[in-house]
Formats: structure tokens, sequence, C-alpha cells
């Protein structure tokens, strides 16, 4: 199976790398993928290559979700998956699944599938190293403009990743980002799209991004926005407009801890009940939806695995921690932390806050988009607030602008940041942490050592 | 004291305002009302009318530039207006892109030359997409004080004599990372490369701005001193992270 010395090389390598990473107590890092590309760049494609079918997930939210959906929609229909689960998506987190799943003598378990969520800027390397059977693209949105530039940038890499794939990969689209339902046009094979089909209320974010179509220059008008610029779109000028998904969502209605709505994919229909709230899981699980379909999966299984499916790292994940339940929610950018506070202001409870802004290479050195995110209508259901990170005092500033109540605590360092907010909480309150990338990274650690064990449990 | 009331014209703030630029309208807002002076905001789109003479402030943010292109024209249609306000004395802060557009000329990363509205004696020049932009937290020397923020721009930006620089550069690229100069001053007009958003953590420049404007319609000269803890305190941190550079 395995071709060439480099390739055996660079598997061993990598093994070794993970066992020593596994035995200093550090699971699933992308370290040992690092370690066997520098051996063989070529090591993704030659592993992938055994790869029965796969799909490659990107999108500048949701990335990590939809792949865990996909991954467990593909196992419930009884099928292997290779997976980069860690949530490591440059190259090197593609080796490191690749060669934790391959045996010693190379060889990918018999049919697997790979499910891979790919960073905007690795799906040109991605999909020319192993060209899937799909790909996802699930939304567009201001993200991060200190390191990759202007999301125009972004769209026009990947419209040259989508002209040079086979027409045997299908590719699905969100239907309601018009930033990503017009990259149809530079695809050769089949396209699916995805959206919502209901009629809720429109919101007016000012994370909105797309206002003329990229190429035409037409002005987008809405007749609905789910969030940021994503909603139901037409061109002013030209007649074009959102294209009818082939699976979509209706009837969304809240349940306990997430969301229900009737999924229709083609002719079939689903009620789905997914333990996720929030608008961008409901797109999170039409793209898993749409990709499994792709790969064969029957929609029973999709039902079961949506209906099981569990929050991601930080992701709406809960967390237990000195008698209180601690809920994070990652908001990394603004369209993903408006969704965040959105899904926030459903609660009827009190609330108390931790909000951790970083501004680390990975967060974005940049923290304006602050000023872009919706705190106000918030406020007066803030109990308490303590703010840390490294940018902890713009985040102060930004929310006494909201009409927040003074924070009980600012504190750069985010141990003590949490300990303050713990510390004061009233008995059974929960505790609400929005953290920024870096900043979920550092609190997700601390709880679970105060925890002493991994998560407790996890729900919506 | 009588009420007191400032009109705000922003420009394009649905697609200028890449980098939390309506921070500064909010910062305005916030720091006039502290002062019981109401600011009221018109915000002004491709085609709609403006009014100069009964606005006291002209605010525009940053753009990619692609919306750069596309307000161009209605831009540029009203440069004659932008400069007889800046010429009698109305209030101008034009920031990133809006600041570039605000010069003479800029040459986009598609080497496309856009006709400014000419409030500042300045020319941006892109020097093409494989060149780095500029990127970072700024610290600038400006009146003795100093302005924090973060740049984030391609253009290069030249001043010609009749416009004075806004600040100094202690940390960061500025106008063009080679001239040591930052952002541009002609009578009560500013520009400038920071955003952050700026107006909210930089309160003196915030109410230089509101004071200028307040003498020019109502012959004010003071401002009661707000508090600013706050502020302040996200002043200091940027100063923090600017000097300190990444950790």
């Amino acid at each position: 199976m395995i071709r060439t010395g480099r390739t055996q090389a660079a598997l061993l390598a990598g093994k070794t790398v993970r066992a020593a990473a596994r035995r200093l107590g550090h699971g699933g890092t992308a370290l040992p993928g690092l370690v066997a590309e520098r051996v063989d760049p070529d090591l993704v494609r030659a592993l992938g290559a055994q790869l029965e079918c796969s799909a490659l997930i990107t999108g500048t939210n949701g990335k990590t979700t939809t792949a865990r959906l996909l991954a467990s929609i593909l196992q419930e229909a009884g099928r292997t998956v290779v997976h980069n689960r860690a949530g490591s998506n440059l190259m090197r987190g593609l080796a490191a699944a690749l060669v934790e799943a391959a045996g010693k003598d190379g060889r990918l378990p018999q049919s697997a599938v790979g499910v891979f969520e790919v960073d905007e800027a690795t799906l040109p390397s991605a999909a020319a190293a192993t060209p899937p059977q799909v790909l996802v693209i699930n939304n567009l949105l201001r993200d991060q403009l200190d390191r990759y530039g202007e999301i125009d940038a972004i769209r026009e890499r990947w419209q040259h990743a989508i002209r040079s794939l086979p027409a045997s990969t299908t590719v699905a689209l969100n239907a309601d980002d018009p930033l990503v339902a017009t990259l149809a046009d530079d695809v050769r094979g089949p396209v699916r799209f995805f959206g919502i089909e209901d009629e809720l209320d429109s919101v007016d974010d000012h994370a909105a991004e797309a206002h003329w179509h990229p190429e035409t220059g037409a002005e987008f008008v809405y007749d609905r926005i789910f969030y940021a610029h994503i909603g139901h779109w037409r061109c002013a000028d030209d007649g074009r407009s959102r294209p009818n998904p082939e699976a979509c969502a209706r009837g969304i209605a809240p349940a306990a801890g997430g969301v229900a709505f009737l999924m229709e994919i083609d002719e079939a229909s689903t009620q789905v009940g997914l333990p996720l709230a929030g608008l961008y899981n409901i797109y999170n699980a039409l793209a898993a939806a749409t990709a499994a379909t792709v790969l064969g999966a029957d929609l029973d299984s999709t039902t079961t695995a949506l209906a099981g499916a569990r929050a991601a790292f930080g992701r709406q994940e809960c967390l237990s921690s000195d008698g209180h339940v601690v809920r994070i929610l990652l908001g990394k950018n603004p369209a993903g932390l408006n969704e965040a506070l959105r899904t926030l202001q459903g609660r009827d409870d009190a609330l108390h806050l931790l909000v951790l802004l970083n501004d680390g290479l990975a967060d974005g050195r940049d923290i304006s988009w602050i000023w872009d995110t919706e705190w106000e209508a918030l406020a007066p259901r803030v109990d308490s607030v303590v703010v840390g990170g490294r940018r902890a005092a713009d985040m102060a500033l930004r929310l006494e602008y909201a009409g927040f109540p003074a924070p009980r605590a600012r504190q750069a360092d985010i141990g003590r940041a949490l300990d303050r907010a713990l510390a004061g909480l009233p008995d059974d309150a929960e505790l609400t942490v929005l953290p920024t990338y870096t900043a979920l990274l550092d609190v997700r650690a601390r709880l679970s050592a105060r925890a002493g064990a991994p998560p407790i449990w996890e729900e919506a | 004291m009588a009420r007191r009331r400032l009109r705000v014209a922003v420009l394009y703030p649905r697609v200028m305002n890449l980098y939390g630029d309506r921070g500064n309208v909010m910062a305005l807002q916030a720091r006039a009302a502290a002062r019981d002076v109401d600011l009221e905001v018109d915000s002004i789109e491709i085609g709609d009318g403006w009014a100069p003479d009964e606005t006291d402030i002209v605010l525009i943010g940053g753009g990619q530039d692609r919306e750069q292109r596309r307000v161009q024209a209605d831009l540029h249609a009203r440069s004659r207006a932008l400069q007889d306000f800046r010429d009698a004395d109305g209030v101008i802060l034009a920031v990133c892109g809006g600041y570039q557009l605000f010069g003479r000329s800029y040459r986009d990363n598609h080497g496309g030359v856009l006709r400014g509205a000419g409030v500042f004696d300045m020319v941006s020049i892109h020097p093409g997409p494989r060149i780095q932009r500029c990127v970072g937290n700024v610290v600038a020397l400006w009146e003795g004080d100093t302005l924090v923020g973060f740049e984030n721009h391609g253009g290069r930006s030249y001043l010609n004599e009749g416009t004075i620089p806004l600040a100094e550069v202690v940390v960061g690229f500025g106008n063009n990372g080679g001239d040591g100069l930052e952002g541009a001053r002609i009578r009560n007009a500013f520009g400038t490369y920071l955003h952050g958003a700026l107006l909210p953590k930089n309160p003196r420049f915030a109410d230089r701005l509101l004071q200028l404007a307040l003498q020019r319609r109502y012959g004010e000269n003071e401002l009661v001193p707000l508090s600013d803890a706050a502020e302040i305190r996200a002043h200091a941190e940027t100063l923090h992270r600017s000097l300190r550079g990444r950790r």
C-alpha cells in the first residue's frame, strides 16, 4: 500500500511522536501530523488515496460542528470514518488524522470515509491532495482580517480551488449566503444547495458583509436576514436570486436545549430534534445532512445522529465546576458572537457572564470587531459580569457602552478571571463563558483541571 | 445652560464600517450626551442628500478596496461640498479606507486610480498584492499625549505641503511605514489609519472633535471633564500590548 520509503518513514515518525505525546499527556494534537508532513510533504495524498471517499468542510464558522455531525451520521450509517476531530484544520491536522488511522503498514481501515474540516486558506492545498467526493462551504464571514486579509481574497482562493476540482466532486453550498451560493458558477460538477425556508424575523446585523455581487456588482437586497448577511437575497438589477435549496429546514421552533425543525432533502423529509441551539447550528446540520446524502448515508441515520448530537469543544458545551454549571459559547468573530448572544437572549434566567477577549494570532490581533457585536439587547438580562483576557479593558469599555453593570472584576489572567467569576456566583447560578479562540483553549483546560476529569456532561 | 445640538453626518455607514468604526459614532454620542449635547446622526449612503450647513461633524470609516471603488464616484461628486465644509472649519474624521479616499487620489490594489475628495493634500498608493500590508497595533504621539489603535492597510499615504501630519509614529507603520508620520490634519479635518474603534479609547481626541464642533456652532471652548476610568484603562492596555509586542 505504501509506495515510497519516504512515506513509510513519515508514517512511523508521526506514530512515534503521537505515542510520545500521549505519554506526556498531550492527546489529539497536530504535532504528529506536523512531523510526518515534514518527513513526507506528500503524505496526505499518499494515505488519502486509500479512502473510499471523503468530504472537505470549510467556511468561516461552523466547520468543527459540521464535521462532527457528518462523522456521526456516517458512523450511524455503519461507516468507518477518518476525521480530524481534534479541530486541527491545517494540512498537518489532516496528516495527523490519517497517521492515527493508518496501521504501521500504512493501511487505512477497509472502505474508510474521510471527514475533514479545513481552514479557509488551506482549502486549495487540501482539495489538491485529497480530491473529495463532496466539498461543503458553509459561510463566508468577516474573521481575522489581520491574518487573512479582506474577505474578497478568501473567496478568490476558494474560486481557484473549486475550478480545479474534478467534475466528480459535488459541491454543497449555503444557498442563503450570497458570497457562497454564487460560487456555484465556478463548479464543474454537481452542486447541492442547502438553506432555511422559514419566515423567521429578520435581523439587522452590523456584521453584515455582503452588499454587492462579487462579480457582477449588482446590489444584494434581502427579503429576510437570518444573521450577518445570510438570508433570502436577490440581486436588485439582474434578476439573479438565492437558488432553491435541495436540502432545507422549515417550521423551526425552539425545543428543550435546542431546536426542532422539518428537514427536507429532495423528495424526502424528516422531523429533526437538534439538541444544539441557534440558527447557525441549523445550517451546520443541513450542511452535514447534505454531504451525508452525497456520501450515501440514509435519512434515518441522519435523523438519529442529529438527535444525539453533542456540542463540540467550547461550542455551547456544558461543564461543571465548584457546584455550578458552566456553559461555554465560543465567539471568535462578529457573526459568531452575535449568534451566541442571540441564543442567550432566548433564556429566561438572569445571566452571569465571564467574557474573555484575547488578541493572539489565532484570535486575530485586531479586536475592533467587538464594536460590531450587539451586546445592547442583552444588557437588561445581565446580573453580573467578569471580564478577562489580554484585552479585558477593551471589552470592559465595550460593555460599559452597551449599558452592562460595572464588571465585578477585570483580570488579564484567565485563571484569575475564572476564579473571580466562580467565587461570586449565587448558589445554583449558572456561569456563561464567552471566550475568543485562545481564551477558549485556556479556560477549557482550567475547567477540566478543576473538575479533575474531562467534561462531566455535555448538552446543547 | 440651554440644551445644545450637534449633527453628525456619517458617510456610507453600511459599507464603510470594516473595523468597528461605528464605535466612533457611539463614542461621540455618549460623550456629547454626558455634556447635555444632543447628537443627531444622519446616515448618508450613495445618492443621499446632505446638508453641509446643518452639519457639524463628518465621519467616514474603513472599507475594502472593493467598497472604496463602489463609493468613489458618489464621494468624488461631493468633493466641492466637503472641501467647502473643511474651509468653513467643519469637523471631519476620516479613518483608514475613508482616509485614503479623502486624499487627492488612491491607486488601489488593482492599479486603478480612484480620485478622492481632496480634503487632504495627500496621495495614496497600493504597492500591489505581493507587498506586505501594514498591520498591527499603533502608538502615535499626538499633542503631548498618545493615540492608540490598530492599523490594517495595503495603501501607503504621502502628505503634500498643504497638509500637516496628525501624529508621530512610536509603534507601527503609520501613513507609509517610511517617514514616521501618522494621519493628516487641515483646519478641523483629521484623517488617520487608526481604528480600534479609535474614539472610545482615545477620549481626549474624541473630546477635541466635540470641542471644535461646539466652538464653531456655539462659541464654547470648554468641555466638562468626564471620569473616563474605563476609557483610560483600555487606552493603557492597548499601549501595553503595542509596546510589549506579541506574547
